[in-house]
Order: structure tokens, then sequence, then C-alpha cells
């Protein structure tokens, strides 16, 4: 994958995207900013999500420790994994002890993040995406680019394309002259699908929450096919990462406002599952829930960073964002696009590769994703945080052991830069013989810079520098007094 | 009333009229200002970099320079931001390593009396008619520093209703970043590029003659790609038109 800068100067340039994403971000955020307005308690809401992940990320061990005993008191089986192969390792040994080669799978970030698909390929097993926009992406052999519309960047007429091209090398082919019209299409997907979900044994999910104390497990969505997935396999395995907990039943009550009015601004979304253990006589007859570390707890370990951890994926940041809106998903290069992509994925991943080291800078820190962000993430400060990770390196936890990472390559140039400059900047005086010396030479100066300094001028243009800085202008008009009229020997320069 | 102002270095170099027009303003509301020749920049740039150590003597020398004043005004919503909710935060991590409490105290002393313009001259002056006389059509591009961080809420607006013969026209997308964001107008430049490029577009469409901003950074970038588009519309900061007069025009 090529460094955030990079694939975003190729996404900037694809107009279709642009305004295929354009289109979808700005309806939602404004359905949502309607919804959220329908609460008068939502600031209060809002404190409430955050302090209670806090709380249960303070005492995670132990709340996991209470979820383990709850799941398997209720006839499930829990699973450990400390990384994405060890989860990928865990969930093809279920698979295969089923004697299954096909799974139906509920759209699931974690799956994504670990890449299981694929795992499962090289395992000779096919998993089947329901959710009709992870249908989509998986037809159209792309990628995810949105947390909550996966195929976001695609508009009705690519999605008629894909189907009738691919549906038939799946299973059930489109039907004849499919035509791009929403009730069409999610028709030709409900058929396709409908013969998955009869047929398949083993189903993999996700979850959006897990409650300690009862052993629960939640997901939320809208279309139902997450339901059927969860209720007609025999095996149900769910992977879902340790952050998910909350320790009571009572604390869903919070987080089934914020979730939808954040998400899909709706009020209530229309399907809430939830599963504890297996039941006789209805639902599967086992159940695994892999618990997914995978760089979590070195995350945990961080005490800025670990807010990323209170996530519950709403997506209403990308909507907001304007940097996602024009770059796109696929840049960010990994399954958490948009700005809780740029905190999320170099704190799991840490920061070594170009790509990673990158994702801090994604961002102009405008702030508008901290202000929608419902669990009241300080994004913004955590993209700080990790830049100075990124440039000056430091203490950090890597696979569960603290230790000092070194500044990530190719910062040279900028560093001494930056040191140069904080250092004429802590000494005015040579600050003004600069100034001065840039208004001397004013005539020369070229209208496109050179180097770095390109990426500027290429289009925009620069400011003249003018013939006197308000330092001077002070000195000559106040020579430092500090008194005397301020339109005095004011020179008009426009 | 002893107000010192901190003219920000983008204002120093690049827009010293800024500078000029916040000294006549709060002039003719009968402040008496200084200007302490020690200052510097407030190290937002660095920090936002990721080079906090870099910035911690900007910090001190910010501390340092305005010490003797009880209010600091500067006509930067981005630095008075920086150094209310960065300047704690540095204080606070420089303490966490063990590095004393000096950082942390600096920062104490200069947060509360840091302000930016317009909340100086609604909230302490509580002023929002300061006899200004602009005739011209003006569109308001409301900052992200000053929108969000600072929630200065509607002091520009009150501030740009009272102003004598001006045409205020509302800008579409208003609350959308410029795009400029410091070293990420060079660091994401294509990026950087097409959020200002829209935003020059929006600013066209409203007709104004110029683009109102709190901030001479989003000037910088605004008025940049303003002018490689053609337009003709002018970014102004709003301490140049709350300055004019009928007898003094900006
Ligand atoms: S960071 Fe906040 S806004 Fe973004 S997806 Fe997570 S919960 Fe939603």
């Amino acid at each position: 994958m090529p460094a955030f800068p990079q694939a975003a100067d190729a996404s900037t340039r694809n107009t279709q995207l642009r305004a295929n994403l354009r289109h979808a971000t700005h309806t939602i955020r404004a359905k949502r900013a309607a919804a959220v307005a329908e609460l008068d308690d939502w600031s209060r809401l809002r404190a409430a999500g955050a302090a209670i992940k806090d709380r249960t990320l303070r005492h995670l061990d132990q709340y996991l420790e209470q979820l383990e005993s709850a799941v398997t008191a209720a006839g499930g089986q829990v699973h450990w994994a400390a990384d994405a192969d060890e989860a990928n390792r865990i969930v093809t040994e279920l698979v295969r002890a089923t004697g299954e080669r096909e799974v139906v799978k509920v759209k699931s970030m974690a799956t994504q993040e670990i890449g299981l698909n694929g795992a499962l390929a090289t395992a000779g097993i096919t998993a089947y995406e329901t959710d009709l926009a992870e249908l989509i992406v998986q037809l159209g052999d792309d990628l995810p680019s949105h947390i909550l519309v996966p195929a976001i960047h695609r508009n009705r007429g690519e999605i008629r394309d894909i189907f009738t091209e691919k549906m038939s090398q799946w299973g059930r082919p489109a039907p004849e002259g499919l035509t791009d019209a929403p009730a069409d299409l999610a028709e030709a997907a409900r058929l396709h699908l409908r013969e998955k979900f009869l047929n398949a044994k083993v189903g993999i999910s996700g979850a959006n929450f897990m409650v300690a104390e009862t052993g629960t497990l939640v997901v939320v969505e809208s279309e139902g096919n997450g339901r059927m997935c969860l209720t007609l396999p025999e095996t149900l395995i769910s992977v879902v990462g340790i952050e998910k907990v909350v320790p009571t039943f009572q604390d869903l009550e919070v987080f089934l406002q914020l979730l939808p009015r954040s998400s899909t601004a709706e009020r209530m979304n229309p399907y809430t599952s939830t599963w504890t253990g297996t039941t006789d006589a209805d639902g599967p007859r086992a159940f695994h829930l892999v618990l997914l570390d995978n760089g979590r707890t070195d995350t945990l370990a961080d005490t800025v960073g670990r807010q990323a951890l209170r996530c519950i994926r709403c997506s209403a940041c990308l909507n907001v964002c304007p940097v996602y809106e024009r770059a796109g998903g696929h840049a960010y290069g990994s399954a958490y696009p948009g700005p809780i992509g740029a905190i999320l994925t170099p704190q799991l991943r840490g920061t070594q590769s170009e790509l990673d080291a990158s994702l801090p800078y994604a961002s102009s820190l405008c702030g508008a994703c901290y202000e929608v962000c419902p669990v009241a993430i300080d994004i913004p400060e955590i993209l700080v945080h990790l830049r100075e990770r990124v440039v000056e390196g430091g203490p950090a936890s890597v696979r569960g052991t603290r230790t000092v990472i070194k500044p990530a390559k190719g910062h040279a140039a900028e560093r001494a830069a930056m040191r140069a400059a904080r250092w004429a900047l802590d000494h005015p005086r040579l600050l003004r013989t600069g100034q001065r010396l840039a208004s001397r030479t004013r005539r020369f100066h070229p209208r496109r810079l050179p180097g770095p300094g390109r990426a500027w001028s290429d289009t925009r243009e620069l400011p003249k520098v003018p013939e006197e800085s308000f330092r001077d202008w002070w000195q000559r008009t106040r020579g430092g007094s500090g008194t005397g009229s301020g339109t005095e020997g004011r020179k008009k320069t426009t | 009333m002893r107000v010192a102002l901190f003219i920000t270095c983008v204002n120093d170099t690049l827009y010293p009229r800024t500078g000029q027009a916040v000294v006549t303003l709060l002039e003719r509301l009968g402040v008496e200002v200084g200007f302490p020749e020690a200052q510097s920049c407030c190290g937002q740039p660095q920090f936002n970099t990721g080079y906090r150590h870099e910035t911690e003597p900007l910090l001190r020398r910010y501390a340092m320079a305005f010490r003797d004043y009880e209010y600091v005004v500067t006509p930067s919503g981005s630095c008075a931001a920086m150094v209310r909710d960065n300047y704690p935060r540095m204080g606070a991590k420089a303490a966490a390593e063990g590095r004393g409490q000096e950082l942390a105290d600096a920062a104490a002393e200069a947060v509360p009396k840091t302000y930016e313009l317009t909340e100086f001259l609604t909230d302490v002056l509580k002023v929002t008619d300061v006899g200004a006389y602009y005739p011209h059509t003006v569109t308001y591009h409301p900052t992200c520093h000053g929108l969000r961080m600072l929630k200065l809420g509607d002091r520009p607006r009150s501030l740009l209703a009272a102003v004598k013969g001006l045409n205020l026209v509302e800008l579409p997308g208003a609350e959308e970043c410029c795009g400029f964001g410091g070293t990420f107008a060079v660091k994401n430049a294509a990026v950087s590029a097409a959020m200002g490029a829209d935003k020059a577009r929006n600013i066209t469409a409203t007709g104004a003659e110029a683009v109102c901003t709190l901030d001479n950074s989003c000037q910088l970038h605004i008025g940049g790609t303003l002018a490689r588009q053609g337009s003709t519309v002018r970014p102004v900061h709003l301490a140049e038109i709350l300055a004019s007069t009928e007898g003094d025009v900006w």
C-alpha cells in the first residue's frame, strides 16, 4: 500500500468517486444532525457513553474474565486470540471441525481487520458476505471503503453491473434484465442470499457489544440478514475485539441510543439481536466466542491513545470528515478508514510502515470528528499525540511489552527544519533580521516555489511579503513606547 | 487595564495590516495597548506536526513575554486555541515525564488571560457595535479553531451585524474546513488543495466582494486559492473591517 498522500492524490482526481462520496456523506451528515438534535439530553448521553467505556477499559481484565465465565456458564466456549494469525487459525479450525466448506457471515469489522475471508479461502473454505453492501464489495472483488456503508464509493449503475456479471459465479444469478432501481437491486440480493441462509451450517459474526454480567452478545443492523446468520446455522462463531465489553445489560440503554442516531440517523435500529450461549431447541447448537486482542492491549497502555478504544464504530466521524470525503476510504489502507482509522490503525499496527506513519497526518485537525463522536473521542488530540510518536519516537507498548520506539524514517530533514525554525522563533531579533531580508528582496520572490514548497504553489498564489513587518512598524511608529495613534505611518498596501 | 497584543508570526511577517487594525480598533475603544517585543510564535505549527519538545521553549517565551499584562489579545483563533488547549497539555505531559511543574505553571499563568479578539470585544469590553463602517458585501468563513475549539459562537457575526454599511451574505458550507491545517497543506497537498478549491468556489458563488475570517492562516490559504482561480473576492481579517470607519477607510 502507498502512503496516504499518494493514495489520496489519485482519488482526489477521480471525479466520479468524489461525486459519489460527496453526495452520500452530505446526505447522512444532515440526517444525523437532525436525529441528534431531537434529543435534548444528547450531551449527557454522550458523556455517559464515554464514562461507561472509560470505566470498563480501566478494569478490562476483570470484565473480560466475568464475560468468559458468563459465556461458558450459558453453554458457549471462549477462545483468546493475541493477534490476527491466531484468530484466523482458531476460526479455521472451528469451521474444519464441523466438516463444512461454506460459511455465511454477518457484517463485521473485526473479521475485516484480521482478513478472515482470505485466511478461510486459503484453507478451502468459502465465506459468503450477507450484508448488502459487503456483498457488493465481495462480488466486485473490491475492498470496503466505509465502516457502515462499505460500498459507499459505488453508485447504482456500478452495482447493477457487478450483480449481473458476478452473482452467477457465487450462487443464484441475477434476474434477467436487472435495472438499477434500488428495489430491484435489493430483491436480486435477497433471492441470491436466501439460498445461502437456508443451506448454511456455520455462521460467523462480530458483535457491537458484549455484556459481562450475562455473557450476552449484541448485533445491531438494518437489513435483518444478520439475524438470519445468527439464528439459522448450527454453529455460530463470533469474533469480537476485547474492547467491546460493557459491564451490565443496563449499560446498553445508553449505547442503543447513541449508536443508531450517530450512524444511520435512525431513532432505533431496525434489528437488535442478542444471544447468550446456546439454548435448547432454538438457534445454534454450538457457540464460540473468539476474543481478539490484535494490538488492543498496546493501545490500552497508552494513556492518551486509549480513548480510541471507546469507539462504537458508528462512522459519524467519516461522514463529516472533509479529508475522507475527498480521499475516499481505500486511501487509509485498512479496515478502518476516516478519522477513526487515522488514529486506530497506527495504534493497532504500530507506526513502522510508511503507510501507518502517514495516517496521523491525514487530517487538517479541523475538529469536526471530535464534535460528532458519540463517545467524545478527542481525535485531534490523539492525531497530534501519534504524530509525536512518528517524528520523535518515544515510549510505547509493542505486543504487550514497554519499549522505546525509534522515530519513523524519512523525517530527518523536517526535524532539522523544525529545530532551526524554533531556534529563530525563540530569538526575536533574528526573526526580525529574516523578515527584513524578505522585505528587501520581495521583488525577486518567485510566483512558484521549488522543492517541497511546490506542494503549496501548484494550486495557490503566494502572498506578497509586505514592505514592513508589524514588528518594524511598531518600532518605527512607537519606538517601543506603546503609545501613539494606531493609524500613524500606516502604509497602504492594497 | 493592561492589554498586550499577541501579533502572531503570520500576522507579523505576512499580514502586518491585521495587527495595525487591531491597534487602531482597540485604541479607538479607549484601550491602552502594548506590544512586548520578546513575543514570538505560539508554536502551533511545531506542536501540531508532532514536535512537542520543540514547542516548549515557545511556551516559556510566551509566558515570560506577557507576564506583566492582565490581558493578552490576539487576532488569531487558532493561536488562541493553541495557548488555551495545548499549553496545559504540554505542561501536564512535561510534569508526567518527571520534568517538574515549571511548564504547567507557565501554562496556568498564560491560559486565563489569553483572549481571541472577538472574545475580548464581546466578553471583556462588552461591545458589539464598535463604530465601524464598511460599505461592502461580505461573506463570513468561521475558522475551525474559532468554531470548534474556542466555541466563539455568534460573537463574530454579532460584531459584523453591527457594522454600518456592511451587507452580510451567507456562505454555503461555511463550517467546513478550508483545508489549510498548517503543514497539512504541504504534507497532504492534493486533499488540501481540493478542500481549498471547493471553499473558494463557494465563496465566489456568494457574489460577495470580500470574505471575512478570524485567522490570517486561513486567509493565506483561501486568498491564495481564490487568486489562482482568478476570483476577485478579497480575503479580509475581521479586525480590518472593525477598524474601518467613515473617516478612516481600511
Ligand atoms: S470514533 Fe466516534 S464518531 Fe468515529 S466511528 Fe468511532 S464512535 Fe463513531
